[in-house]
């Protein structure tokens, strides 16, 4: 048995003979022409027909991956058309009396060479592109085209490195999934691999040899390993992680469309939390119902000054887009405390956690606040945006953000800058809120309980402070009756209650939850058909008849 | 002929696919269109010019229009460049 680790690129396991795919190296010969003339009509013709296929490949991308993951292939077809590229085949032919084949070859060389020789790990990647442009018009001057698969069940893809224009061209029911020696964690083909949802690993340094073609191989993406004639154990153990995953896999995709309703009827609605735009794809793979937090800090984190209206503003109304008619709830900034970013130039504080942060800053520093509002308030108009705001204790702070909100639309309207109507809620995460909570649901629309903050500061535990693991029960009867508190004033008010901290995903709690009639629970994108197979199995009548209140 | 100055806000800096983006924009007009980095310049209209610049995050760029048409290509890729760089 032999073992390789690669970087992972996608998770899942799987199991099958290897086929390594050689690109067939091409050989090409300098020859001396008489006519260069025609060497460049060759040359044209063929820059022809590569457009023709990569326009091709476009629309077959299209419909297996999407726009983004077919860019490439228009991106392609201009690099075909750049004239310093054809400039310089065009060149070499005339100046030297080559013919086209060395003529490409030599300036894809030459162009490769000149990515490969960038700081940045991005654009050396994109020296394979310039390969990979090349090649395919060495294969049409050549008469040599792209070979298939010759295999005749499905087959673990082994090569150096795949072209994106080869990872499109294979047959997918004929491949379980890709292992490359080398290319990076960036490449489009490892941005392929994921979106088609295969076990995919790159750089893993194997042998592209009879030592590996034809034998059985293992592929474990999550581990990011693969092994080569495995031993009896291995494969055992393999084949069980497969059976049970693929099981899993086929129950979870039953339920994907179905509404959340228990036995008895009571239905509730699960969203999803993300931390970045580039989560949007896994919410929409989860069958998510909306989004419930969407952390606005990834656009302030990271960087050296404030981020603009402008830019803002694009990013919300790409995910209010994206997710059309579903509720996409938008917190508003909560840095300090743990999330730290030097540019705001926060005072040194003794107890961040219980310090300036969240709402607190937006309070004090308005024009920070103005510039997001602003533009959550235009992005409105392209879906259905909710507004959130954390870490309230007061009615005060509520009716000075909604002054605040009022000074921006008054903005607005003399700008004449069209903007929507979001809906406004709070964030329950002090145990002074969820007391308040009769009188803070009469001014908001929602409510939304983050149980990692409201655990903190009910216990008096650092929940990362792990030696006080033993004194932080985060089903602690205090935290339990908050919660039944929060919704049933909410409830009395005529406003909704969502959870969307850690214990919203807790599967010891998902009927309870559903018994105290808690509305929405938002969940990271991979916990949310597990949720909804436990909440279809459950009758609350039921629970709530049996049920021993420890709280 | 007029002149654009402009700080790229993505993060990813001019990679391929906005490189594309920009140079599919350029090719509507007939007047030139050039963008410089550090004293290197690049035409709007080449890929691979504009990629070869190795345009980053924070960086900043000065885009300059010669010809006919500058007025409206000034218009649409200042506009391009705020909206999606």
């Amino acid at each position: 048995m032999q073992v390789y680790n690669g970087k992972s690129v996608f998770g899942g396991i799987a199991i099958g003979r290897i086929y390594v795919y050689g690109k067939g190296e091409k050989q090409v010969k300098r020859e001396r022409t008489q006519d260069p003339e025609a060497e460049i009509r060759r040359y044209r013709e063929a820059t022809g027909t590569a457009i023709e296929q990569l326009s091709g490949l476009y629309e077959k991308a299209l419909q297996e991956v999407g726009e983004s993951g077919a860019a490439i292939f228009e991106i392609h077809q201009m690099m075909l058309e750049d004239d310093d590229y054809q400039d310089s085949i065009e060149n070499i032919i005339t100046t030297q009396s080559v013919n086209a084949e060395y003529a490409v070859a030599q300036t894809a060389d030459n162009f490769a060479s000149m990515f490969a020789s960038m700081e940045d790990d991005y654009m050396r990647g994109r020296a394979a592109d310039v390969k990979d442009i090349s090649e395919r018009l060495l294969a049409i001057l050549q008469g040599t085209q792209e070979q298939g698969i010759r295999a005749k069940e499905p087959v673990i893809i082994v090569a150096d490195d795949l072209a994106p224009s080869e990872t499109v061209q294979l047959d997918k029911d004929m491949v379980l999934s890709f292992v490359t020696a080398h290319g990076s964690l960036n490449s489009h083909t490892a941005i392929l691999a994921r979106t088609m949802g295969i076990p995919a690993l790159v750089d893993a340094r194997l042998p592209l040899d009879e030592t590996v073609d034809g034998m059985l191989g293992i592929v474990d993406g999550a581990g990011g390993m693969i092994y080569i004639d495995p031993d009896e154990d291995t494969l055992a153990r393999m084949q069980k992680a497969r059976e049970e995953e693929q099981e899993k896999k086929e129950l979870l995709q039953t339920l994907k469309g179905r509404e959340n309703i228990t036995l008895d009827g009571q239905s509730i609605l699960l969203y999803a939390n993300i931390g970045n735009i580039k989560d949007l794809a896994m919410v929409l793979q989860n069958d998510a119902g909306g989004i419930g937090l969407f952390r606005s800090e990834f656009l302030y984190l990271e960087r050296e000054q404030f981020p603009t209206e402008e830019e803002q503003f694009q990013i919300y109304r790409t995910v209010a887009e994206t997710m059309g008619k579903k509720r996409v709830i938008i917190r508003t900034l909560d840095i300090g405390a743990d999330k730290q970013c030097d540019y705001f130039q926060l005072e040194k504080e003794e107890n961040p956690a219980l310090g300036c942060r969240a709402i607190r800053i937006c309070l004090t520093r308005p024009e920070i606040f103005k510039t997001q509002l602003r533009a959550l308030f235009r992005a409105s108009m392209y879906g259905k945006i909710a507004i959130m705001y954390p870490m309230i204790t007061s009615v005060k702070e509520v009716r000075r953000i909604k002054e605040i909100v009022e000074e921006v639309k008054r903005e607005l309207d003399s700008q004449g800058v069209a903007y929507g109507n979001p809906e406004q809620g709070i964030m329950i995460e002090t145990p002074a809120a969820a007391i308040i909570s009769d009188l803070l649901a009469r001014e908001v629309d929602f409510f939304s309980i983050g149980t990692n903050d409201l655990t903190q500061y009910l216990l008096a535990v650092d929940r990362q402070n792990t030696a006080l693991d033993e004194f932080c029960d985060i089903h602690h009867p205090a935290i339990l009756r908050m919660i039944s508190l929060v919704v049933e004033n909410s409830h009395k008010a005529g406003i909704w209650t969502g959870i969307c901290g850690e214990l919203g995903a807790d599967p010891e709690l998902t009927k309870e939850f559903l018994a105290m009639g808690v509305d929405e629970l938002s969940v990271s994108p991979g916990r949310i058909l597990p949720l909804r197979k436990a909440i279809l199995e459950t009758d609350v009548s039921e629970y709530k008849k049996n049920r021993q209140k420890k709280w | 002929m007029k002149e654009f100055k402009y700080v790229i806000t993505d993060p990813e800096g001019i990679h391929a696919r906005p490189a594309g983006e920009l140079v599919k924009a350029a090719k509507a007009f007939e007047c030139s269109i050039k963008l410089a980095k550090d004293g290197k310049v690049g035409d709007c209209k080449k890929i691979f010019g504009i990629m070869s610049l190795g345009v980053k995050k924070d960086n900043e760029v000065v885009l300059t229009f010669d010809g006919a048409d500058e007025d409206a290509a000034y218009e649409a890729i200042s506009k391009f460049m705020q909206e999606k760089l």
